[in-house]
């Protein structure tokens, strides 16, 4: 077996248990998006060009409210702001690949992929064929995502809406934030975002929302000095689907 | 919105989500993250996840329990099984399941 092949089947192996967490994720994005109103096609190939699970919840919830497009892209750029970070951490170790192959890592990283990326390339060697285990992660998630959220939108659009089903992205969202609170600035965080957006909700553009979570984010830091004394501040910590 | 509006939100929200992807990986640059972003970064899931749900859950639906309305019911219902099991997928079938039970029981106690 080649190297290549070997560091491809390698990412499979790491990313194997992540892609069963996806799997109902999946499946009820596709049903959220349908249940908020989108046509089953449409949320398939956001599924699959955008490929990021999050901020397509918040992209859905935002169409459904006939938001305007830039407000729905700004607040995806927010939400993906991590990947900035991901972007960063793993430059280093690709910077032997050429452009393509840079692009297609980039597009197919997510939370998974990166946090089983950057356990693995500090273990191998340096000739260790990085491009392919990157692959080997990220193509079997991109098939899990797309095809389940492909389900779950044409299973959506079966369900009766008594089952009132345009609950569901707020609901999910909800599932993300708690988990995502684990310290004390992240709450105060939190608070002013949630708070701010509710009383700015008459707002047009959906303005309540960016500026409530700009005005989070700065209450976020500042807070971080004030409770530094009293408690060390957690990386926030990714939900489990 | 439109369906060719849907899509262009689609196109350039895939645009941007790459943009952000790329942004270190296609540039090579050197130049680290500045510590201040780094510290806001931290910030931006809470923050925005909360700007998106309070308002969600707290739009009345027209049905309650007294002043109560049913999708707050259920949102804090979610919330607690969120915080203690820090599960999606179970905090949304909670979520669901209260929301289903009590607006089952409301419509059979009007009938």
């Amino acid at each position: 077996m080649s190297l290549e092949r070997r560091a491809f089947l390698q990412g499979f192996k790491d990313v194997a248990p992540m892609l069963i967490g996806a799997v109902p994720f999946g499946l009820i994005t596709g049903v959220s998006a349908v249940g908020a109103g989108m046509h089953p096609t449409d949320i398939i190939f956001m599924s699959a060009l955008v490929f990021a699970g999050s901020s397509q919840l918040a992209a859905i919830s935002l169409i459904a409210s006939g938001a305007a497009i830039w407000a729905i892209v700004l607040t995806v750029a927010m939400v993906n702001l991590r990947h900035v970070m991901y972007s960063l951490s793993l430059a280093p170790w690709l910077q032997r690949y050429g452009v393509l192959k840079r692009l297609l890592v980039s597009f197919l990283m997510v939370d998974q992929s990166f946090a089983m990326t950057v356990l693995r390339y500090p273990r191998e060697a340096d000739d260790y064929p990085r491009f392919h285990f990157a692959l080997g992660i990220g193509v079997p998630m991109w098939i899990v995502w797309v095809s389940t959220t492909a389900f779950g939108a044409l299973l959506g659009a079966q369900l009766p809406a008594e089952w009132q089903l345009d609950f569901a992205v707020p609901l999910l969202f909800l599932a993300l934030l708690v988990p995502a609170v684990t310290s004390r600035p992240l709450l105060v965080a939190a608070v002013v975002a949630g708070t701010l957006a509710l009383a700015l909700a008459p707002l047009p553009y959906n303005l309540g929302l960016i500026i409530g979570s700009l005005s989070g984010i700065a209450a976020g830091a500042l807070s971080e000095g004030l409770f530094r004394r009293s408690k060390p501040v957690a990386e926030p910590e990714r939900a489990q689907a | 919105m439109s369906r060719p509006e849907v899509w262009l939100a689609i196109a350039l929200a895939a645009l941007v989500t790459l943009a952000e992807r790329g942004s270190f990986l296609l540039t090579q640059s050197e130049s680290p993250l500045p510590p201040l972003v780094r510290r806001c970064l931290r910030y931006v899931p809470a923050a925005v996840f909360a700007a998106i749900t309070i308002p969600a859950l707290a739009q009345p639906s027209g049905t309650g329990v007294g002043p109560v309305d049913v999708r707050l019911l259920a949102g804090i219902a979610a919330a607690l099984v969120a915080w203690r099991t820090r599960n999606v997928t179970l905090t949304f079938v909670v979520g669901m399941v209260v929301l289903w039970l009590i607006s089952w029981v409301l419509t059979a106690s009007n009938a």
